[in-house]
């Protein structure tokens, strides 16, 4: 046992506090603390800032334009990038696609589209779910008939995040209604400029316009564009599922929003006195902060073993689960710390420069509703409870 | 980083599971955990044997080991098992012993030749040493001690006690009795093992140090840790047997464990634990750094909660067979309970995460 980061990893840290220090500006950083929504210029000169080091691509082999890192080194990346409130990469085409190409890909879809992708030529946004299809994928209805050398595709794509912004979109697609549900689904590539294909924005709990829904009539796509095999895409989705899900508990967002949730407890009077003092909800900081804590190091035992294999579906699902809990009780604290101050519209807020919340603080609900969605997608914590069961009752 | 034990230490946890699940399988442990003496005690000089003593002190002190990762494995051990020796109380008294170069005694606990007890709490002194109400008296070079010490875990199986006492100075100081110079008073625990509650009349003692308050706190956090690490292996066989019958167990014409309802409660259980282990790994590592207050203090209060939530499913999802004293599911349950309570619970755990965490 030993509990510290090796020489190596402390001056690694080091390096990317620094880089972060002199390329995050003041003004991205402050945006993504107040919760403010980041448009898609702020996220592509993001990446672009990342990619001039190398470090967008973070899963990413070497030979592909990845910077080779291991697990733990992409842990602390996170982390510092947390800590400085930088703006989260987009994972969709880098943390998904990409990692999908390199497995599955013929080696012109990788050349063609992975440096696409690191240099910000092509936005990618996922189309899994469906209006009919959420937990149960396998379900999905969306078809794709061959035609000659095209597929035509009908049918509705749903949830898809920052479509709004997207170029190209990949796609789950049912190519065969024979057979196992799960043996008739294919990964597809579509220009989502195509004609046919209609984006419409869904407002969400908060306000906010995050998701929407994709929709495809007669869509052309060339069958050059299937990734894989034909019918075997349900292969690549659990690929998916499984790759690179030791950053799932997100430790990193976390541990920011509990330093920010003590400063505003600091910072708010009541009574007279910094709401930090109230016993009451000073023990709930201390639990929350006693929770993140087990699962920090929870975190760590998982990278530790998986440095350089994958976490087992178990732990990973696990690690889902209470960091999706974790988080949402922070920002359950946050919203309530403000209490009633914490109900004005967070724009409305920061540009009213209201007295009743300080601008840090003014998305507390709106982040707090938001974050609810943390324990939906990506594999409902139900959905990861099941396949935990799976493991332990083998069934 | 690397969280894997050294080979030191995996061959002690793995001959000390060896031995104990060969010396107390579970109808043997509830038989003797409950009855005067409330333990094997001919069993004391083989453990002694196996190192497990030695084990918990360093090498400089006397024994081998002593780190958080060495008391972590013993303890895990005897939690899974239930293993009602008074390993706690010996823990903590050779902690100190060692602490302020008893080194005759260090031998003698470690060869399994003495056994000791640590003697702090009182009636209105249930979780520190603030309120100690016991006095030390100083004529000449002679010390005496009056006062009553409660819930001294493995009391009732000492030679030795340390006794914290108020000082004329008004410091807590740690004092050494003869334990049968005391008069001792032992019982059964509910959940299994002995404890003492010791009167002192004037009873003469030997002072270690009149100014202890600290290295008791020490002492006690080491014990805090052996606790969680107890509890970790109480979860793990817990878990497992509750799995075990939810796929035995028939209704309605299939196992119970083919409903979500309770696959879901032993899901939820199966994190829990894990956080309560990653916890614990926490602690250890920082039981001789700086942090040891704050990281002892959040392992106790997951504990605190896992320990009981594991322990309610767990009854809960046995239906009426986790009810019995015949089924050792109960016992296990009961262990986990009420290792909150030992050494501060949940709350009072809490309470120092605030103080150190504001500090």
């Amino acid at each position: 046992m030993d509990l510290n980061f090796t020489p190596e990893e402390d001056a690694f840290r080091a390096e990317v506090r620094s880089f972060l220090k002199d390329n995050l500006s003041e003004e991205l950083a402050t945006k993504v603390r107040n919760g403010e929504e980041l448009g898609k210029a702020d996220i592509e000169s993001w990446h672009a800032t990342l990619q001039s080091r190398n470090w967008l691509a973070a899963t990413w082999p070497v030979e592909y334009g990845g910077p080779g890192w291991n697990a733990v080194q992409r842990h602390i990346f996170d982390e510092e990038c947390c800590l400085a409130n930088a703006p989260r990469i987009v994972p969709f085409g880098l943390g998904m696609l990409g990692p999908v190409l390199i497995k599955f890909g013929t080696e012109k879809q990788k050349a063609d589209i992975l440096p696409r992708i690191l240099d910000g030529s092509d936005w990618w946004c996922q189309g899994y779910s469906e209006p009919g299809a959420g937990s149960d994928l396998a379900s999905l209805k969306t078809r794709a008939i061959r035609e000659g050398d095209d597929y035509i595709i009908n049918g509705q794509k749903t949830w898809t995040t920052l479509g709004q912004y997207a170029d190209k979109i990949f796609c789950l697609v049912r190519t065969s209604t024979e057979g196992k549900r799960q043996e008739g689904i294919s990964f597809v590539l579509v220009d989502i400029k195509t004609p046919g294909i209609e984006v419409r924005p869904i407002k969400l709990i908060e306000g906010g316009y995050e998701v929407n829904e994709v929709f495809f009539s007669d869509v052309r796509v060339p069958v050059s564009n299937l990734v894989g095999v034909e019918n075997e895409g349900w292969t690549i989705a659990k690929f998916l599922l499984t790759h690179e899900r030791t950053g799932i508990a997100g430790v990193g967002a976390s541990t920011q929003a509990l330093h920010e949730l003590k400063a505003l407890a600091r910072k708010l009077k009541r009574r007279g006195k910094p709401l930090i003092e109230d016993p009451l909800f000073a023990a709930r900081i201390a639990e929350a902060e006693i929770d993140l804590e087990a699962l920090r190091m929870t975190n760590l035992r998982v990278l530790v073993d998986a440095s350089g294999g994958a976490a087992s579906n178990t732990i990973a699902s696990m690690l889902k689960i209470k960091g999706t809990v974790i988080r949402q009780n922070l920002d359950d604290l946050a919203r309530r710390a403000l209490g009633p101050a914490a109900a004005p519209f967070p724009m409305e807020a920061l540009a009213g420069n209201l007295a009743v919340a300080p601008p840090e603080a003014a998305a507390s609900a709106a982040s707090y509703f938001n974050n609810r969605k943390l324990s939906i997608f990506g594999g409902s914590n139900e959905i990861q409870r099941n396949i935990i069961a799976k493991d332990i009752f083998g069934a | 980083m690397n969280f894997n034990q050294t080979d030191d230490r995996r061959m002690i946890s793995d001959s000390l599971r060896r031995y104990l699940a060969d010396q107390y399988p579970v109808e043997h442990r509830i038989k003797i955990a409950y009855d005067a003496p409330f333990h094997d005690a001919k069993k004391w000089g083989e453990l002694a044997e196996l190192g497990i003593l030695g084990a918990l002190v360093s090498e400089d002190q006397g024994g081998f080991g002593g780190e958080g990762f060495d008391i972590a494995i013993v303890f895990e051990e005897f939690g899974r098992t239930l293993c009602p020796e008074p390993m706690l109380g010996n823990l903590m008294g050779l902690r100190l012993y060692a602490a302020f170069g008893q080194s005759d005694k260090v031998d003698a606990i470690i060869a399994g030749t003495a056994r000791t007890a640590l003697a702090v709490f009182e009636a209105e002194a249930f979780t520190d040493t603030s309120e100690i109400a016991t006095s030390a008296t100083q004529s000449g070079e002679n010390w005496t001690l009056s006062g009553r010490k409660s819930l001294v875990y493995g009391g009732h199986a000492a030679d030795t006690l340390l006794v914290a006492a108020r000082t004329p100075a008004g410091k807590i100081g740690l004092f050494e009795i003869e334990a049968k110079a005391a008069d001792i008073h032992s019982y059964a625990m509910i959940d299994g093992g002995g404890a003492a509650e010791v009167g002192l009349d004037n009873v003469s003692a030997k002072c270690l140090s009149g100014d202890a308050g600290e290295t008791i706190e020490a002492a006690l956090d080491a014990g805090r840790l052996a606790l969680c690490a107890e509890a970790v292996g109480a979860m793990d066989v817990l878990k497992e047997m509750t799995k075990d019958y939810l796929m035995q167990r028939q209704q309605f014409g299939r196992p119970i464990a083919t409903f979500q309802a309770l696959q879901h409660r032993l899901v939820d259980l199966s994190i829990e634990i894990e956080q309560a282990r990653s916890i614990t790994i926490h602690a250890a590592g920082a039981v001789d750094t700086p942090g040891r207050a704050l990281a002892v203090a959040k392992a106790k209060n997951l504990i605190g909660r896992a320990g009981k939530l594991v322990a309610e499913e767990a009854v809960q999802m046995h239906g009426g067979i986790g009810m019995t004293w015949e089924y050792a599911g109960s016992h296990y349950a009961k262990r986990l309970t009420m290792i909150d309570a030992q050494l501060g619970d949940k709350e009072d755990q809490l309470r120092r995460v605030m103080e150190l965490m504001s500090a």
